[in-house]
């Protein structure tokens, strides 16, 4: 399966699932990445890491370890 | 009768502002029961019988997170008659998630949606109305940075309202939820969501529920079944469902959204390319002015000019005219003002610190520090904001720790706050140039080498430290909002940039008070017949304290009173060390470097002992000003005590292995005390690479459950 981390920069894709659970989990979803939802990369930090997303209409800000948890499809 | 109205919203919001709006100077702040989260409280103006709690920004009711679990527990316990919630008009989709979970909670709601002038600066018009229909409660239009529309949501919260209806999820979760409230039996529908999602935290509210468990799983299973999804995503997927489906269709992400300006700025400020330079050139501009040029000026002003030389001045002859005793003179002009000045001189640039830093936040970009530095600084356990207060504090400490308040985890801030001492401040280059001038004829590594000591102490204790009980658990989700940026408005930063200088003052301004004074005290009386002033440093009851505690810093190499005085006194002030020098070698006036004791201190410390003094005197606690701003932060004095603790303890160890290694080398042989120091080593390694402490949640949370239901 595709996950946010492997999202080339400038691309969009929807959510499909997130995977774990806990703090993090909640949070990731409470921030509005569910099923479904349109979600683009538009940039990364200029140390490699973490991304910046668009989502929802505002920019959203993950670490690509958790991005490697956050099922997409293309 | 009093009434209550609590003000709940996202990060970001601009939920202060309102708050600030709302209730003009009528504040008072405190902490919530159990933890150091700011509690503010006010009255609504012209309306004193109305009170307004302010609860910590939250994205969500779910209890994962501090802030999340005192708002949750604040509106189900306490009950409030009204809650208004402030929503970011530009940012609509994400912050009507909660607002569904207010809903839900049975007290009436009234919706400001705040920023509408940036929302009309889009070219978008929000039918509120329709809005208001939709969700069935109030909708105000607010701007809480230009005051419009204050007037209204005032209006509409007086009016008083009925619970509002709820909005309906799909009918498959509509059937679920409702067999859940059959079987645990609750009429709450938001108590009912939250055990969909296995939220433990509602447990306790449900007594009955562990007889009903099997029920229940079979219950979220079949959803999560019926979905291929887990309850907590299908939780807010359905959530989600209810803001598109309430929004109007021009403010839902879906529809066509051309850049903004806040993109285009973005597109330029976190650039692969440009945004390390950007970064340096914004730091170096805070450093510059807040520490260098302006901030130096004024803290030099007002600390010799102001209450080094003025305010005594005036006292002392005020005082010798009206015929006060000599002893009581000394006592007001060096003693208390001498305490009050150790306070106030720091205050102009601590103002000037924090107008830049309320500047960042306002602006947006303390957001994108966050984001530049995040990969640098989280391996050891802080936040990519951490980098302010550490760059703040090669200046001076205490703005540096004051700094960390803008850091929200509080992990994050109190290893930030425990940790930025490390970092040589001004006051320390003294201390450096002194042991640098006298033992190492000015050796060009010296300096640098403080500075590498300060990295690496920084660093080791991130690594210990979130290591330990203390700082365990999860890291907290960097899952971070990076808000849209604007121009800095200059109430919000005034606002700002006033309540933290206040808070310096109020709250850390008594323990620097009583401690300055009490060294002065020590000082300068000693036991001659009896408690009297005397006039030799060697007859003081500093000497004797010294003398007594010496030979805790044998081990280290110098464990002589006069050095153990030296240190002591550097905890008023880390410049004070060299002056107790020239005091102790009976030079009167000594310059910063302490250039005229450089002869005895050299005959009196080896080159070890004297590396040793100076590793010790960097890192141990800082000087009381800072320590004050500790307590600040931390909250508590057993925090405080805890830092200033480890600090001291650390400086003491990394000296004590450095001098005794360093005798073992030089001599070529090993003793017990060399011994000692490689098991010291040993221990020190073993704390860096030991797996991390087991989280204590659950005694957290019990803990506070406790306190919120006393």
């Amino acid at each position: 399966m595709t996950t946010l981390r492997d999202v080339a920069i400038g691309e969009a894709c929807q959510i499909h699932r997130v995977i774990g659970d806990g703090e993090l989990k909640r949070r990731i979803v409470a921030m509005g990445l569910t099923r479904g939802t349109t979600v683009r990369v538009t940039n990364l930090a200029p140390l490699g890491d973490p991304l910046e997303l668009q989502v929802r209409g505002y920019q959203l800000s993950v670490r690509k370890d958790d991005a490697a948890r956050i099922e997409v499809t293309l | 009768m009093t009434r209550t109205i609590a003000l709940a919203g996202n990060p970001n919001s601009g939920k202060s502002t309102l708050f600030n709006r709302l209730t003009g100077s009528k504040q008072s702040v405190g902490n919530w029961p159990g933890v150091t989260l700011e509690r503010k409280v006010g009255r609504l103006r012209q309306h004193p019988d109305v009170a307004i709690v302010d609860l910590p920004g939250v994205y969500s009711l779910s209890a994962y997170t501090l802030e999340e679990r005192v708002a949750r527990d604040y509106l189900l316990d306490a009950k409030p008659d009204c809650i208004i919630n402030i929503v970011d008009g530009t940012n609509l989709e994400r912050n009507l998630f909660l607002t569904t979970q207010l809903l839900e909670l049975g007290i009436p709601v009234v919706i400001a949606v705040n920023m509408m002038d940036l929302v009309r600066h889009q070219g978008l018009t929000l039918d509120t109305s329709l809005l208001s229909r939709n969700l069935g409660v109030p909708v105000v239009e607010i701007s809480a940075s230009h005051g419009s529309g204050i007037d209204h949501l005032t209006d509409a919260v007086l009016r008083g309202h009925t619970v509002p209806a709820l909005l309906p999820y799909t009918p498959e979760h509509e059937a679920a939820l409702a067999a859940i409230m059959q079987v645990v039996g609750t009429s709450n529908r938001w108590i009912a969501t939250q055990v969909f999602e296995r939220d433990e935290f509602v447990n306790p509210r449900l007594p009955q529920i562990a007889r009903v468990q099997e029920q229940l799983e079979s219950i979220i299973t079949r959803r999560e079944d019926a979905l291929d999804d887990d309850a907590i995503s299908i939780m807010a997927a359905e959530r989600y469902t209810q803001v598109t489906n309430v929004l109007p269709g021009s403010f839902t992400s879906t529809s066509a959204r051309s850049l903004t300006l806040s993109d285009h700025i973005d597109q330029i400020v976190t650039n692969r390319w440009l945004a390390l330079p950007i970064f340096a050139v914004v730091m170096f501009a805070v450093y510059y002015i807040a520490v260098t040029t302006v901030g130096t000026y004024v803290t030099d002003y007002t600390n010799d000019v102001i209450f080094g030389n003025f305010v005594p001045n005036h006292v002392a002859v005020w005082l010798s005219d009206i015929g006060t005793a000599e002893w009581l003179n000394r006592l007001v002009v060096e003693g208390i003002i001498g305490g009050v000045g150790a306070v106030l001189g720091f205050v102009p640039q601590l103002m000037l610190l924090f107008i830049f830093l309320a500047i960042l936040e306002d602006s947006g970009y303390m957001a994108r520090v966050a984001f530049i530095m995040d990969r640098a600084f989280r391996h050891f356990g802080l936040s990519g904001k951490s980098f302010i207060p550490m760059l703040i504090g090669t200046g001076c400490s205490v703005p540096g720790i004051m700094a960390s308040r803008t850091i929200e985890n509080e992990r994050d801030r109190k290893l930030t706050a425990m940790t930025t001492s490390f970092i040589p401040c001004g006051a320390k280059l003294a201390v450096i140039a002194l042991i640098s001038g006298a033992i190492f004829q000015g050796a060009w590594w010296v300096a640098p080498s403080a500075y590498f000591v300060g990295m690496a102490a920084v660093i080791l204790s991130g690594i210990i430290l979130k290591k330990s009980v203390l700082f365990s658990g999860d890291p907290a989700p960097f899952v971070m909002e990076l808000p849209p940026y604007h121009a800095p408005r200059p109430s919000v930063v005034l606002r700002s940039m006033w309540d933290r200088s206040w808070a310096f003052i109020r709250r850390a301004g008594t323990i620097i008070l009583l401690a300055t004074m009490t060294i002065w005290f020590l000082a300068n009386v000693g036991w001659q017949h009896g408690p009297r002033f005397v006039d030799d440093l060697d007859n003081s009851f500093l000497a004797a304290v010294s003398g007594s505690i010496a030979w805790i810093f044998a081990p280290l190499g110098w464990g002589t009173w006069q050095s153990t005085a030296a240190t002591l006194s550097g905890l008023v002030a880390k410049e004070s060390v060299v002056g107790t020098f020239g005091v102790l070698y009976g030079v009167a006036d000594v310059s910063d470097d302490g250039a005229e004791v450089w002869g005895q201190l050299a005959a009196s410390f080896t080159v070890l002992a004297a590396y040793s003094f100076l590793l010790f005197n960097l890192l141990c606690a800082p000087c009381f000003a800072a320590i004050g701003a500790i307590r600040r932060e931390m909250g508590n004095g057993r925090w405080t005590a805890f830092a200033v603790a480890y600090q001291t303890v650390f400086a003491w160890t990394i000296s004590f292995i450095f001098y005794q290694v360093g005798i073992a080398i030089r001599d070529r042989a090993v003793d017990g005390w060399t011994i000692l120091a490689v098991v010291a080593l040993a221990g020190i390694v073993w704390l860096l690479v030991k797996k991390p402490a087991r989280p204590r949640r659950a005694a957290v949370v019990a803990s506070i459950g406790s306190e919120a239901t006393a």
